[in-house]
């Protein structure tokens, strides 16, 4: 039989038990986080690749290895240089021969296994080069499938990895759908392009954009009505990439292709 | 050389950092764990719907599955770059991520098989640990198990008729429970393939389902074959002694043959069934990707049939299910027969496991190239070892060394007739 | 309550709370959520600030100014002012007390970058002087007979 007492005291137990995980809960609260998001940092970062101009000099390859100590001769890169060619019959040729570190400096088009495929001039409908760089997405999935915490998204829009805390599961690696994340051979952690965050948070321009001479690389500030960059990706024509998968990025690329990959 | 870089071999248009960052103990992983639960249902079969042709092989299946349990982790250890960094799982979980619930979903998991592995075998505990503890004169070893079976009663030595029957309703409820932990542990093995949305090959929610069915398959495989092979060696024995000794009766041979007719005929059915589902769902899959054939479908298409054709239709469909499929469905079933399907079911399994976490990522995310895999058989650096053939054996071998020192503690058969 | 039944869940009690006390000491200082929130904003406060604390090693063109003004004033008519000094250089560092002295590439393959021929009209390569290396001069380096800094000027080797 149950008093009335203890029907109270019952009441008040599960009341209480079932509070405390909701409470636990709160931390998820999308509406506070929104909040949070929009008006803390008057800073997001942005990058702006005009393909028209890159002329597939490498130079900003090479520039950020040796900017973020990466190795050269690693076939690895933060950023990369890929070029397509189109052909009169409809074909598409793309490669990146080491990153692009070297630049193009022929039209032999590398197809893997060591073969190569020259187009000819007449054969040629279009061909031009695509910078590629971390998109530093607004929701980086990346970020999203770290199972310690490793990888994060700053405040000002760059997402960064805790090269003490990585634990190299390669996760991140795989959800990128841009290929940016690779393992760095040195430290044995996840690296990836992040806008060299130790250039732009101290008043520099990122070693790219600094490397190239055509201007084809821009960093810019989004949330800066008056920023040139901010100007050009709210009046002009840009596009992103792979926009299909949800990770809103935020690489905008004047005079981009159907076929860039 | 970067990471990957030594077993992939790039063709056509693939992005520079893009290799095969998950290699062989990948593979591994999603068949241990699929192992475990396999296991574990198995015995569950018994516990908890009282399917009693299967008792025999419910408590066999029960400790092969708590040998499996460590082993389920040990390829993950051998794939991390920092595996010293570990513990940050269990520090830091980042629940958003699909890996972050692992060390929580694994203990939790551990904890339910080794309960309920305490509640089926505290009798012998109890039993061994008096009757050592009678022992005046006990030498090293015997003090050392004294010790070891001391401990593992946890101090409850109370054995009447009212207490065992506690434990045996405690296992049930474990049974019980372990059963959707044990899916859980491995489904969301498959949820942590099924929901990287840059992976085109992965992709799909039917990916948790398929890994647990797949999952029981091979568990259930793994167990027969495990029992079939110990029953034999045990045949083995007693004919030998029989031999040595002939005025020993030829009973007990017989006696264990047909107990081992019997449980691998039922165990096989259970088998069976969870093979159609599994296949069913794989199938499914396969042709809700033709027929909707979004921008990806090139790609897999070109992998699919052509590439990995060998590695899919031919030794996972073909050898790995429809074979044995065949093998088990011919009336009369023999021992030998059935021991080479299960083992050409966890050939199977493999496989699919092979074919999905390889095969995934054997095309660039540009959807334009490919990569190949090879596997490192001789080991020349850390990297190689622990990433290569010998890793991965190592990791195959590992649940049957720990089976064997388990069987020491935890008695797998005649528990009754001592009684 | 008292019967032996419940001795597993105490054994698992005292791991669980084996393994929080462990956590207070493993989590690092600062570890928690941040402004992004728990999904992305879940990591260690002070790697912001490690990062941030890294270094420049190429110093741009500004930096090269202070001292070399007159070099930097042989190009400024010609096209090749565009290009940073580093690029050819070598990224600055510390320089001049670390690395004292640069090391200069005047390979040809560093001008093949952007001049080999390469007809792909819709680039900006189609705006460049493009030779074909196989043709013009192969085997010489570049800077023999064109300045770097001023192509219109003489060669200064």
């Amino acid at each position: 039989m149950i008093t009335r007492r203890d029907f109270c005291k019952k009441t008040m137990l599960v009341a209480g038990g079932l509070s405390l995980p909701l409470a636990a809960l709160e931390i998820f609260d999308p509406k506070k986080l929104l909040a949070e998001k929009a008006d803390k940092a008057r800073v997001r970062w942005v990058f702006l690749v005009d393909t028209h101009k890159c002329v597939g000099c490498g130079f900003c390859v090479k520039a950020c290895k040796l900017e973020n100590e990466l190795p050269l001769e690693a076939n690895v890169a933060r950023t990369w240089v890929e070029r397509y060619v189109v052909t009169r019959d409809g074909r598409i040729y793309a490669d990146t021969p080491n990153a692009g570190r070297d630049g193009f400096t022929n039209d032999k088009i590398a197809l893997g296994l060591g073969k190569y495929q020259q187009v000819k001039k007449e054969n040629i409908e279009k061909a031009f080069f695509v910078p590629k760089l971390c998109n530093q997405c607004e929701n980086p999935p990346c970020v999203q499938v770290c199972p310690v915490g490793a990888t994060y998204q700053t405040p000002d829009g760059v997402v960064l990895v805790d090269r003490s805390w990585c634990i190299g599961c390669g996760y991140c690696v795989m959800a990128c759908p841009y290929g940016m994340r690779f393992f760095h051979p040195q430290y044995r952690v996840v690296d990836k392009c992040n806008f060299c965050y130790h250039r732009i948070s101290n008043g520099m321009k990122t070693a790219c954009m600094d490397a190239c001479p055509f201007g084809a690389r821009r960093i810019g500030n989004i949330k800066d009505p008056g920023d040139p960059v901010t100007k050009i990706i709210m009046r002009e024509r840009v596009g992103v990439l792979k926009d299909e998968y949800g990770t809103k990025p935020q690489v905008y690329y004047l005079g981009l292709s159907k076929e860039v990959k | 050389m970067v990471h990957g870089e030594l077993w992939t071999v790039k063709e056509f248009f693939v992005y520079p950092n893009e290799y095969i960052y998950w290699s062989i103990q990948i593979v591994m992983y999603p068949f241990m764990t699929g192992l475990v639960a396999g296991a574990f249902v198995l015995s569950s079969l018994y516990h908890v719907f009282g399917i009693k042709q299967l008792k025999d092989i419910a408590r066999f299946s029960l400790v092969f599955s708590f040998a499996l349990l460590p082993v389920a982790m040990m390829p993950l250890m051998l794939h991390l770059q920092q595996p010293l960094r570990n513990y940050e799982v269990m520090a830091t979980p980042h629940f958003t991520s699909a890996i972050a619930a692992f060390g929580i979903v694994f203990s939790t998991y551990a904890m339910i098989v080794a309960s309920e592995l305490w509640f089926v075998y505290r009798k012998h505990f109890v039993e061994t640990a008096l009757s050592l503890g009678r022992k005046t004169h006990k030498g090293p070893v015997e003090f050392f198990r004294y010790l070891l079976f001391s401990a593992l009663t946890l101090g409850a030595y109370d054995v009447s008729g009212e207490a065992l029957h506690k434990d045996e309703k405690a296992v049930k409820v474990l049974a019980g429970v372990g059963i959707p932990v044990a899916c859980f542990l491995h489904g969301y093995a498959g949820f942590i393939f099924g929901s990287v949305k840059a992976n085109a090959l992965w992709m799909t929610p039917l990916m948790p389902v398929i890994f647990i069915c797949s999952a029981v398959v091979s568990g259930i495989a793994l167990c027969m074959l495990t029992y079939i092979l110990t029953m034999e060696i045990r045949k083995f024995i007693v004919g030998w002694k029989r031999k040595r000794y002939p005025t020993l009766s030829s009973q007990e041979e017989s006696q264990i043959k047909s107990v081992e007719a019997h449980v691998v005929n039922i165990t096989s059915r259970y088998l069976l069934m969870f093979m159609i589902l599994a296949i069913t769902l794989e199938l499914l899959d396969l042709i809700f990707r033709g027929y909707t054939a979004v921008k990806s479908w090139d790609i897999l298409r070109n992998l699919i049939y052509g590439k990995d054709f060998t590695n899919i239709f031919i030794l996972q469909y073909g050898l790995g299910n429809l074979l044995p499929f065949i093998l088990f469905l011919l009336p009369r079933l023999t021992i030998k027969r059935a021991a080479l399907g299960s083992m050409l079911m966890l050939m199977g399994v493999f496989m699919m496991r092979w074919n999905v976490v390889i095969g995934g990522q054997s095309f660039s995310s540009s959807f334009a190239g490919f990569m190949h895999y090879h596997l490192p058989l001789i080991p020349h650096d850390l990297e190689t070892l622990k990433e290569g053939l010998v890793g991965a054996l190592a990791v195959g071998a590992m649940p049957f060394i720990l089976f064997w020192i388990l069987a020491k503690i935890f008695p797998l058969f005649g528990e009754e007739k001592s009684s | 309550m008292k019967s032996h039944v419940w001795r597993p869940l105490y054994l698992v009690l005292g791991l669980i709370a084996l393994v929080l006390i462990a956590r207070l000491f493993i989590v690092p200082k600062g570890f928690g959520v941040n402004e992004q929130g728990y999904m992305y904003g879940f990591y260690r406060k002070a790697n912001e600030a490690e990062w941030k604390s890294l270094g420049a090693k190429y110093k741009t063109s500004e930096y090269c100014k202070n001292c070399h003004a007159d070099k930097i004033a042989t190009r400024k008519d010609s096209l090749h002012a565009a290009i940073p000094c580093e690029n050819c250089h070598g990224p600055a560092g510390n320089h001049p007390d670390n690395p004292p002295k640069l090391e200069i590439d005047r390979s040809r393959e560093l001008c093949l970058r952007c001049h080999a021929y390469l007809p792909y009209a819709a680039s900006g390569r189609a705006t460049i002087t493009g030779i074909n290396p196989e043709m013009h001069n192969a085997g010489i380096e570049c800077v023999n007979c064109h300045n770097a800094h001023n192509p219109k000027r003489e060669a200064t080797r």
